[in-house]
């Protein structure tokens, strides 16, 4: 009798992750719980790497043939058509929010200012990875000339393309704003950059999952909280399926 | 009635069991979403790849629906549970020499007579042959499991995470790059799986009841057949 009794306990336990886990993962304990492994996976990588440690840098001869285009391939607008037709002569990236000095820049304003060139390794959510040589100005140069306020916590990004009816956008802390490779790219393998790769600027955040590295880029802001901003989990996907904000992992 | 299995032993088990059936299903729901293997640093083109997996069935994976997002999260999380149950495990078994004691292998015991000896009396249904707790057979499997393929699950699912990378680039190089890490992963999953197909397999012919009895309340003692 305890025999039955104990093996339909055991059915139970193991029917319980087939059964229960889409119900369970849906409650408010759940999602905490989650938010904390994904946490410490980030603080894990920080101390165990350091703050500024780099993403590995490649070869030119380790490039992959090409970098797969994903998500927006193009940004649907009449506007943008004309901006690729014209080589992007009037797209301006500002950077604002809090900050004492806002800036809009050209692309000729942003190609004057000191480039770094590294050869990374792009790694999609979904599982594959591409090599290319990306070139552009530190994201941390432009704040500094911005001149960040204390009270930023986050860097988002603010994107020209739009999905399913929003707009992309993504945030970083500033740890990853201030490291070294995170760049404003705006050359792929010494080209200017594709429209299927986020022409005429995009992010690197090399730690980083590829959602993370915003594509079409139209601005950069300094903010104190994501809580406000569009759904407030800190960018598009995070939004929209509930993606990890924090993509080390 | 000494051959007991130790606390650390049942607790390590269970933990592992559970953590393992959720990193699984969520794998397969991960793996859903770029259903292409490869070896070496990158790889993105179905032509390149070595192994075109299938589409994993929603009722295999967590949640039972496609959800990368989710799976992740599922994954991630039981991953700490895994890894760090694994570590004490080891940690205790080296201390209370449980591997010693147990599961590591003399020499000797790998002549290919007693090798085949071993072979026959399992197929003879005799699992209760060898001189300590577990005979040659179940010493290698333990072995190599607790050894080789739940370690590198750890090891290879921290090569496939970019903010794990420059902690130890060499070590995504000594395993032939990301997407090798990546395959080996898959392979080193299915392994496991394989394993856990065998294992349940024979607890279930070796007498399901007092097995499972065992790993929960600590005895192993043999009883009489009607128990």
């Amino acid at each position: 009798m305890v025999d039955v009794k104990r093996r339909s306990l055991l059915a139970g336990i193991a029917a319980l992750p087939a059964v229960g886990c889409t119900e369970l993962a849906e409650t408010q304990a759940a999602r905490s719980v989650f938010d904390t492994a994904e946490g410490w996976h980030r603080a894990a990588h920080r101390t165990l790497a350091g703050r500024q440690a780099l993403a590995r840098e490649y070869a030119p001869e380790d490039r992959s043939p090409d970098i797969r285009g994903n998500g927006s391939l193009t940004v649907d607008t009449p506007e943008y058509r004309a901006q690729l037709a014209s080589g992007f002569a009037d797209w301006q990236l500002d950077v604002r929010g809090l900050v004492d000095n806002p800036m809009t820049l050209s692309l000729d304003d942003v190609r004057a200012l000191p480039q770094r060139a590294q050869i990374t390794r792009h790694d999609c959510v979904e599982g594959w990875s591409a090599i290319a040589e990306w070139t552009g100005p530190q994201l941390s140069h432009l704040l500094d000339a911005a001149r960040v306020r204390e009270e930023a916590n986050f860097i988002v990004f603010r994107c020209a393309d739009n999905l399913n009816g929003s707009d992309y956008y993504e945030s970083v802390d500033m740890v990853e704003a201030y490291h070294p490779q995170t760049i404003v790219a705006h050359r792929l393998n010494g080209e200017p950059i594709p429209e299927k790769n986020g022409a005429p600027l995009r992010m690197r955040i090399e730690r980083q999952l590829g959602y993370k590295h915003a594509k079409y880029l139209t601005a950069v802001e300094a903010v104190a909280s994501i809580d406000d901003i569009n759904g407030g989990k800190g960018g598009y996907w995070e939004d929209r399926g509930d993606y990890q904000w924090y993509a080390g992992i | 009635m000494t051959k007991r299995h130790s606390l650390a032993t049942r607790i390590w088990h269970w933990f592992n069991v559970v953590a393992l059936i959720v990193l699984f299903m969520s794998g397969l729901n991960i793996s859903n979403a770029h259903r292409y293997l490869y070896w070496g640093d990158y790889g993105f083109d179905p032509a390149d790849a070595w192994l075109s997996v299938i589409r994993f069935p929603t009722w295999a994976t967590i949640p039972q629906r496609y959800d990368l997002a989710e799976a992740r999260d599922w994954h991630n999380t039981a991953a700490w549970i895994f890894a760090l149950a694994l570590l004490g495990m080891w940690i205790a078994s080296l201390v209370n020499r449980h591997f010693r004691r147990d599961i590591a292998t003399k020499a000797r015991e790998w002549s290919p007579s007693a090798l085949w000896h071993d072979i026959r009396e399992h197929l003879r249904g005799n699992f209760e042959h060898g001189e300590g707790k577990y005979n040659l057979l179940q010493k290698i499997s333990y072995g190599f499991v607790l050894g080789v393929f739940l370690p590198m699950m750890v090891l290879t699912g921290m090569a496939i995470s970019p903010g794990v990378e420059p902690i130890a680039p060499w070590f995504i190089d000594l395993l032939g790059g990301r997407q090798s890490a990546r395959s080996l992963h898959f392979i080193f999953a299915w392994g496991i799986f394989g394993f856990f197909v065998v294992h349940v397999a024979l607890v279930i012919v070796s007498g399901p009841i007092w097995q499972l009895r065992a790993m929960i309340t600590g005895r192993t003692g043999k009883e009489p057949a009607h128990g």
